[in-house]
This record gives structure tokens, C-alpha cells and sequence, in this order.
């Protein structure tokens, strides 16, 4: 079961342990893995860099069994594998180490060793003692085997999986969002251990969205981008880069900045809007265990797209759904067309003229098992002429329907199906044409394209420009800083709870808006 | 399924043929679990030594052929159907009140306290119509605890429902031992509504009015959530909650209102019983009836049609299964075998036509 660590000659090999070779994985609505090829060589610390819903853990999944691909195919030594469990991924000396511990607080770290084993021996807690030893010898940690895995720290917690994994035989080691949970000099001492398990011929899969410890830690960085590889830095480029330089090639692949710059100017002739503000925002903060947002100032005017960019979960989230009146605020005011609004709840702030599409469009934005004909009415149920005295007027609830469906090209069987079935493109499309239609004034988009391909990308684009176009007020949500530059009069950066910086979407817009992204000026 | 991409005429008639055949599975789908529950049943009373086409005889000619048996059946139908409603509301909002019993035992004893208190000062309709209010209100009041925990804390209400249904059942008990109790009795009891005060009966039968309310509240609570805008929005809260925060409903009222609803019914419910068949409550008198109306409920899929006739196969099988024990020796409670029976294989017909749509795609 145990193998012993002899330290190997790294690059000797010529063969990668594991591959992926042009994975696709699809999930309803999603494709979170577009054909992505991955290799891991033994004795190196590759990084994999992306966004939150760049995909990184359906890779993850993938490669230690917790998901199938749906295309392409998993390659270990060369040979073509099928992991379809996660004891399948531990035979083929794949170890994960995920994020939330996965050890059992209660009992002491040899029990939870020792768990796993034939359920009808005892657990031999000596033996496991004594290959821990020296498992932890060959890469230099101490660990009691004896004490309490709860009262233990999360950077010891994560020692004792990696030991773990290690005793099982692993010659792959995937760390997932493993310092997310760490202090900095819990991350350092990972960063050192990462360091001497390479050493030992061990192939590490260093998950992270932290540009510093990428480059800290890693041998190779490969960076995900909206479940696709947008780049790959290989150890001896990486070397010659140096920091600073590296730096700015992962912002770029990161964030795709500086690639198609000029089609994106030509495609924003629009005339520059500048009546006076029909939403206006003010100081606005929300209370939050994890992002609170605070002294938010924000005002858009009839006919402008104000593209809020930032890397996700900085509370931009927080801050639509706050404003759209789905959470309470903590201070702050909003006017909509000089009215006050921020007492209103969700109905009389969508009934004077503000819309929110959501992001999060099966959790929320919709009720998979109803048909799309409710789905369009979700936010005016009870409302004339559909709903008369309480009743419910089919005739006017399809024909709404099809007028929708028509108008906004959702591909849909009927109006009676489940929107749940529709594919993620055209629920975004019944989506829009919910929150579009009707006497609008501002809107929210929250990553409107996430999840979505090509072609609905550039229809759902094309719909912002039409709403902006109508003289609404659009604040545009996204990560996606290709996408805040193609659409945007102004790009505001959010970071940490808070708008950082807003620049006039003009040539040096994209320098600036990195900039601020990655904190540089902050 | 794959017959709908024909074009033109074909398609059309594919289609009919496609809904006969989709409505022969239906059928196939109501049917197929009820036999095997028939056949099943059948094989455990043959273990237990008693013919079972003999019981099943029983069962039929006392619950549904002969004339006092069918009307005894279709009078406790009434409460049942009640209680259905009540469900209905409950689960499709997605609110799991299983708190019925207590609901309904509380509504029943102080209803069946009222009554006789009320009958000297006021008209016999009004003493009724007082009754079924009192017993609406009292189960609704029965609810506020868990509804408020729900609502306003997120406490799971299948615990707390169920846990108002011990003290209830409980409190229904002491109320009848000390503070109803009729003086007049050596049993503890309460004083009993005399017949001709209870709820009329249908024309010249036995039965009692109790049905008819039971059946107006059934379909009154189908097209409640199926026609109406109240239905839709407890129906989203049902299905995805957080759609209807996004949506804007108030899903803290909207709860309170389920809760108030569904208890309220099962209020009425004790109410109809008292009213229309007990006349008193004994004490320690508790029939559960809400909590075998629950798979019942399952079983029709939460639609208040499909209900009435669950419910009406279910009253055959109790009344007639009544009968049916005392002669062969079977306990009572072999009609709840016979539903629980019903239910395994309803769950298995679903996985099995579920894995054949899986094979079909």
C-alpha cells in the first residue's frame, strides 16, 4: 500500500504522470471544461490559476474521480484510464487534498489514518504510527499521531492529509484552494512543504486563485479562463520572465486583457450619453460575514452602461443584490429618476423601473420545474391582466409567453416546458426577456455571459447594447474585462467591498482598469 | 418523445397516439401499485393463516357494497378529506406539517366542549357554524409556535410540528380528564352533542354533511393552488425558495400563511368528526388520522383530485377492514399494512418508470 519515497530524478522522465487530454465536461446550462489539456510532470508545482467558475475544480473532479468527462480522456503513465471513483483516483496514487478538511474532528490523527481500512480488522494504530513517522520524516514535518485532529490548526490539519495521501501511495498530490483557509505564514510553510515534496519526485497540483503564491510556489502555471486554457507558462519561461513580467502575462491571460483591443473600439461608436442621472447611488453599504460593502457611489445616466469589473466575490454580488432590494441595506441611499427607493422592497422597485438579471440563473433566477410561461411572470404573479381577482387568465399568460419567446428567439419546445430543460443560453434569453420587457429604466446585469457559448455571448451583448441604446440605465457586473471594455462608457473596479476606481472607457482605459484589478494602485 | 419530430400530418397523429400511450402509462402508473399492494397484502394474510379472499370479501361487502357500510364509509371520508386539504396546502408550499393530530385532537375537544355549552342560547345552525370556526381557529392557533419558529427562524417544522402533536395530544387529554369532563359519566368524557344538533345528514342516509365540506375544501384548495396568484406564490416558495426572495414574495408571511391554512383545516377537520360522528371525545380518544392521510397524499401526488379517490379506497379499507377483522381475527391495524404496502410500491413503480426514462433518452 505504502510506497517509499526515494527521491527520483525529476525531468528525466520524458512522459507526464497524468494528462488530460482535450476534457470537455458539461453541466446543465455550463460548459464548465471546454476541451482542456492538462499534463503533470513528476517533481514540479503546477499551478492552476483561474476565477472562481473558471473550471478549476470540475478539473479537480476529474482527476480525482469525483467526475467523468464527457469528451476526451485521462491519461495515467501513458495509459488511458477511467476514474470513476475516488478510490480508483487513490489507487492510481492520485491524492486530493480538498479544501474543507475531509478528516474526522473527534478523533485522533492515527484513527483517522487508520479509517478506510477493512471494516472487520482493528485498526493496527501502531504500524499506522510508525509509517507515519516516517512519512513525515521523508518530508519534514512533525505531527503527534496521538493528539485530537480538532485540535489541531487548518496548516496542520492539511499536513496530516497530505501525509495522508502520501501513505496511500500517491504520486500526484492535488492541493485544492488549499491556503484559501490559511494565514500568510501557514501558506508560506505549505509554499516550503510544496517545495520538498517535489523534490521527492512527486507531481503537485497547486490550486489557487492568488497571483503571488502562483508565482511563489509554482514550477509551471497554467491559467483557466471560462472553462477554457487560455495559456500555459513552462517552467524554463517562467524562469526567464522574472517576477514582474510573469506577473503581467497571468493578469493578461487572467483577465484577457490587451488581445482583440481593436475590435473592441470599433464596436463602441456609440454616442456618449450624458443627461442627468436616472439612478443614483449613494454611500450604500451592506453587512456581510464575508464581503461587506461599503460607501458605494455610483450614478448612471439615461442610456449608459457602467461596467463594474473586479475579480469575483469582491461583493459585487452583495452590492446588486442590495440594490435590486434583496437584502437589507445597512446605510446608504438609491434614487431612481430623482425618487427615493431604497425603502421599497423587490416589487415597488421593480414596478418603478429597476431591473436585476441575476447570475445565478437556475438557483434563483428561475423554477426549473415550472414551465417557461410562469417563469416569465415570476416577479408580477397576481399581477393584471394576468392574474384577475387572484385568478389565474391562461390566455393572457401564453400569449405573453409566446410574444416573449418570439421577441427574444428562446428555442423552447413550448411555453409549457420546464424552463429547467432549456439549455443555459436560453434560459438566459427567457431571462432577459423577463426583466427587459415592460417600462424599464435601469438595469442590473451580474455576469451576464458567464457559462454561456459564443454565439448566446454575443446575442445576450448585443441585448445590453439595445437596453443602453433604449436610454436605460445599465450597470453591467462582470469579470470579464473583455467584456466590461467592449460594452462600457465607464468601468468602475470594485475590490474588497469597494469601488477602488472609475475610468472613462477610452484607449487607456484597459492599462488603468488592470491596474486596479490587480491592486497595483489600490 | 421522439415522435414529436415528425413533421406535418405524421406528427400530429403520432402525437395522439403518443398522449394514448402516455395516458395509458398513467394509468398503468395508478394501477400497477395497487394490485401488487392487493397481491402482497394478500401473501401476508395467507402467512398469518386467513384466507385472504375472504377478508378481502369482507372488506369490500362491508365497505363499500352494503348500503350502512358504504354510507359509514363515505361519512368518514369527511374529516379525511379535510385533513388531505390541509396537507396539500402544506406540502406543496414545501412546509412538512405532520403536526395534524394535534391540530385536529384539539379543535375536536374543545369544539366538542362548546357545543353543548352553546346549544341552550343558540340556534342549532349557528352552534355549528360557532363550532367549525372555533375548531378552524384552534388548529390554526396550534400551528403559530412551529409556524413562527419557520418563518422568522428556519427551524425545521417536522420536528416541531411533530412535537406540537405529543403536547397536544396530551393537552387534548387533560382537558377532557379535568376541565370538560362530563359529571354525568363514571368514564371521563365530554358532554355529548345530541344527534339531532350534530351537522344534518345527506337526505335520507347516514351520512353525514361533513362529506360535502370535506369535498368543497378539497377541490376549493386544488384550485386555490393551481388558478390562483396566492397558489403560484406558495408554490414557488415551495419549489425554490430562494427564486422567491429573488422574485420579491414575502416568504416569512407566505409561510405563516401555509402554516395558518393547513392547521386551520385540520382543525376543521376535528370539528366535522366531533359535529357529525363522535358527539363527545372520549378521553385518550385519538385516531391519527392525519398522519395515515399523509402517504395518502403522496400517493395522489398532492393533487386534491386524485386525493378524493385515495382517500375513498382508503375509507372502504378502513370501515371494511373494521368488519373485516372482527370476523377473521386480523387486528385493525392491517389497513395501515395494506396502505404502507401501497406506498413501497408506488415507490418502486416511480424508480422503475424513472430508470426506464433514464434508458429511453
Amino acid at each position: 500500500m505504502t510506497q517509499t519515497l526515494s527521491p527520483s530524478e525529476p525531468l528525466a522522465d520524458a512522459r507526464p504522470v497524468v494528462s488530460l487530454d482535450h476534457v470537455t465536461k458539461r453541466f446543465p446550462g455550463v460548459v464548465a471544461n471546454d476541451r482542456v489539456s492538462f499534463d503533470l510532470w513528476p517533481g514540479e508545482v503546477h499551478v492552476l490559476l483561474g476565477e472562481n467558475g473558471a473550471g478549476k475544480s470540475t478539473l479537480v473532479g476529474m482527476l480525482s474521480g469525483l467526475q467523468l468527462p464527457d469528451e476526451g480522456g485521462v491519461l495515467v503513465e501513458g495509459r488511458e484510464v477511467r476514474i470513476a471513483s475516488p478510490a480508483r483516483a487513490l489507487e492510481l496514487g492520485i491524492g486530493t487534498v480538498f479544501q474543507h478538511s475531509m478528516l474526522v474532528p473527534s478523533l485522533s490523527v492515527v484513527d483517522n489514518m487508520a479509517l478506510g481500512g477493512s471494516w472487520w480488522s482493528r485498526p493496527d494504530r501502531d504500524g499506522v504510527a510508525r509509517k507515519m513517522a516516517a512519512v513525515c520524516a521523508d518530508i519534514g514535518v512533525t505531527i503527534d499521531p496521538h493528539a485530537k485532529v480538532g485540535s489541531l490548526s487548518l496548516g496542520e490539519q492539511q499536513q496530516v492529509e497530505i501525509v495522508r495521501a502520501l501513505m496511500r501511495g500517491s504520486r500526484v498530490l492535488i492541493l485544492d484552494e488549499a491556503t484559501a483557509m490559511l494565514t500568510p505564514k501557514g501558506a508560506d510553510d505549505l509554499g516550503a512543504l510544496m517545495g520538498r515534496l517535489v523534490k521527492l519526485g512527486i507531481a503537485v497540483v497547486f490550486i489557487t486563485h492568488k497571483l503571488n503564491e502562483a508565482l511563489a510556489f509554482g514550477h509551471r502555471i497554467t491559467v483557466l479562463r471560462l472553462g477554457r486554457k487560455v495559456g500555459e507558462i513552462a517552467p524554463e519561461r517562467l524562469a526567464a520572465l522574472g517576477p514582474a513580467a510573469a506577473t503581467a502575462e497571468i493578469v493578461r491571460l487572467m483577465f484577457g486583457t490587451g488581445a482583440t483591443a481593436t475590435e473592441a473600439v470599433a464596436t463602441t461608436v456609440r454616442t456618449r450619453p450624458n443627461g442627468a442621472p436616472v439612478l443614483e447611488i449613494e454611500g450604500l453599504a451592506v453587512d456581510d460575514p464575508s464581503v461587506p460593502v461599503a460607501g458605494i457611489d455610483l450614478s448612471v445616466a439615461p442610456g449608459e452602461i457602467v461596467g463594474l469589473a473586479g475579480i469575483d466575490g469582491n461583493g459585487q454580488k452583495q452590492f446588486a443584490e442590495a440594490l435590486a432590494g434583496q437584502r437589507r441595506l445597512a446605510a446608504g441611499r438609491i434614487r431612481l429618476g430623482g425618487e427615493t427607493i431604497e425603502r421599497l422592497d423587490v416589487g415597488g422597485r421593480r414596478q418603478r423601473g429597476l431591473r436585476y438579471v441575476t447570475d445565478d440563473r437556475l438557483g434563483e433566477g428561475t423554477v426549473g420545474s415550472f414551465p417557461i410561461s410562469l417563469n416569465l411572470l415570476l416577479k408580477q404573479v397576481g399581477e393584471a391582466p394576468f392574474w384577475r381577482r387572484g385568478i389565474e387568465q391562461p390566455e393572457a399568460i401564453a400569449d405573453h409567453a409566446r410574444r416573449l419567446v418570439s421577441e427574444f428567439d428562446v428555442r423552447t419546445p413550448g411555453i409549457e416546458t420546464a424552463i429547467g430543460k432549456l439549455s443555459g443560453g436560453n434560459i438566459q434569453k427567457a431571462l432577459l426577456a423577463r426583466e427587459l420587457s415592460g417600462p424599464t429604466r435601469a438595469v442590473i446585469f451580474a455576469k451576464p455571459t458567464y457559462g454561456l457559448d459564443v454565439q448566446n455571448i454575443r446575442a445576450t451583448r448585443q441585448r445590453i447594447r439595445e437596453a443602453a441604446d433604449r436610454g436605460l440605465a445599465v450597470i453591467l457586473i462582470s469579470t470579464d474585462l473583455e467584456e466590461v471594455l467592449e460594452l462600457s462608457d465607464r468601468v468602475a473596479v470594485m475590490s474588497r467591498g469597494h469601488i477602488v476606481g472609475v475610468v472613462d472607457n477610452d484607449a487607456g482605459a484597459r492599462n488603468r482598469v488592470g491596474e486596479l484589478m490587480s491592486g497595483v494602485t489600490a | 418523445m421522439s415522435e414529436t419530430t415528425q413533421i406535418g400530418g405524421d406528427a400530429l397523429l403520432a402525437r395522439r397516439s403518443g398522449a394514448w400511450r402516455e395516458r395509458l402509462r398513467l394509468v398503468a402508473m395508478a394501477l400497477g401499485p395497487v394490485l401488487g399492494a392487493i397481491v402482497l397484502s394478500g401473501l401476508v394474510l395467507l402467512a398469518l393463516g386467513v384466507d385472504p379472499i375472504a377478508y378481502y370479501g369482507y372488506v369490500v361487502d362491508r365497505g363499500l357494497i352494503n348500503p350502512y357500510g358504504l354510507q359509514a364509509t363515505l361519512t368518514r371520508m369527511g374529516p379525511l378529506l379535510l385533513i388531505a386539504a390541509g396537507l396539500i396546502v402544506a406540502f406543496r408550499a414545501g412546509i412538512w406539517n405532520l403536526g395534524g393530530d394535534g391540530q385536529f385532537l384539539l379543535s375536536a375537544v374543545i369544539v366538542a366542549a362548546l357545543g353543548p355549552l352553546l346549544v341552550p342560547y343558540l340556534p342549532v345552525w349557528l352552534v355549528l357554524l360557532v363550532g367549525l370556526a372555533v375548531g378552524a381557529m384552534v388548529g390554526a392557533v396550534w400551528s403559530l409556535l412551529p409556524a413562527l419558529l419557520k418563518a422568522y427562524q428556519g427551524v425545521n417544522e417536522i420536528i416541531t410540528t411533530l412535537m406540537m402533536t405529543f403536547l397536544g395530544v396530551s393537552f387534548a387529554n387533560v382537558l377532557v380528564k379535568l376541565a370538560f369532563r362530563d359529571p354525568a359519566t363514571t368514564v371521563p368524557q365530554t358532554r355529548t352533542l345530541i344527534v339531532a344538533d350534530r351537522l344534518p345528514r345527506l337526505f335520507d342516509t347516514t351520512v353525514s354533511s361533513g362529506l360535502i365540506i370535506g369535498l368543497v375544501a378539497i377541490v376549493a384548495v386544488h384550485l386555490l393552488m393551481t388558478r390562483t396568484a396566492f397558489g403560484l406564490k406558495l408554490r414557488i416558495v415551495g419549489a425554490n425558495p430562494r427564486a422567491a426572495v429573488h422574485a420579491g414574495l414575502n416568504v416569512p408571511l407566505l409561510t405563516m400563511a401555509t402554516f395558518a391554512l393547513s392547521a386551520a383545516l385540520a382543525g376543521l377537520a376535528g370539528a366535522v368528526e366531533i359535529m357529525g360522528v363522535q358527539g363527545n371525545v372520549r378521553a385518550d380518544w385519538n385516531p391519527a388520522y392525519s398522519l395515515t392521510v399523509v402517504p395518502l397524499v403522496f400517493l395522489a401526488r398532492f393533487n386534491g383530485f386524485a386525493s378524493i379517490a385515495f382517500v375513498f379506497l382508503f375509507s372502504v379499507l378502513s370501515i371494511g377492514g373494521e368488519s373485516a377483522a372482527r370476523r377473521t381475527g386480523v387486528p385493525n391495524f392491517f389497513t395501515l399494512v395494506v396502505v404502507a404496502i401501497l406506498l413501497i410500491m408506488l415507490g418502486i413503480t416511480e424508480y422503475l418508470d424513472q430508470r426506464r426514462r433514464a434508458a429511453g433518452k
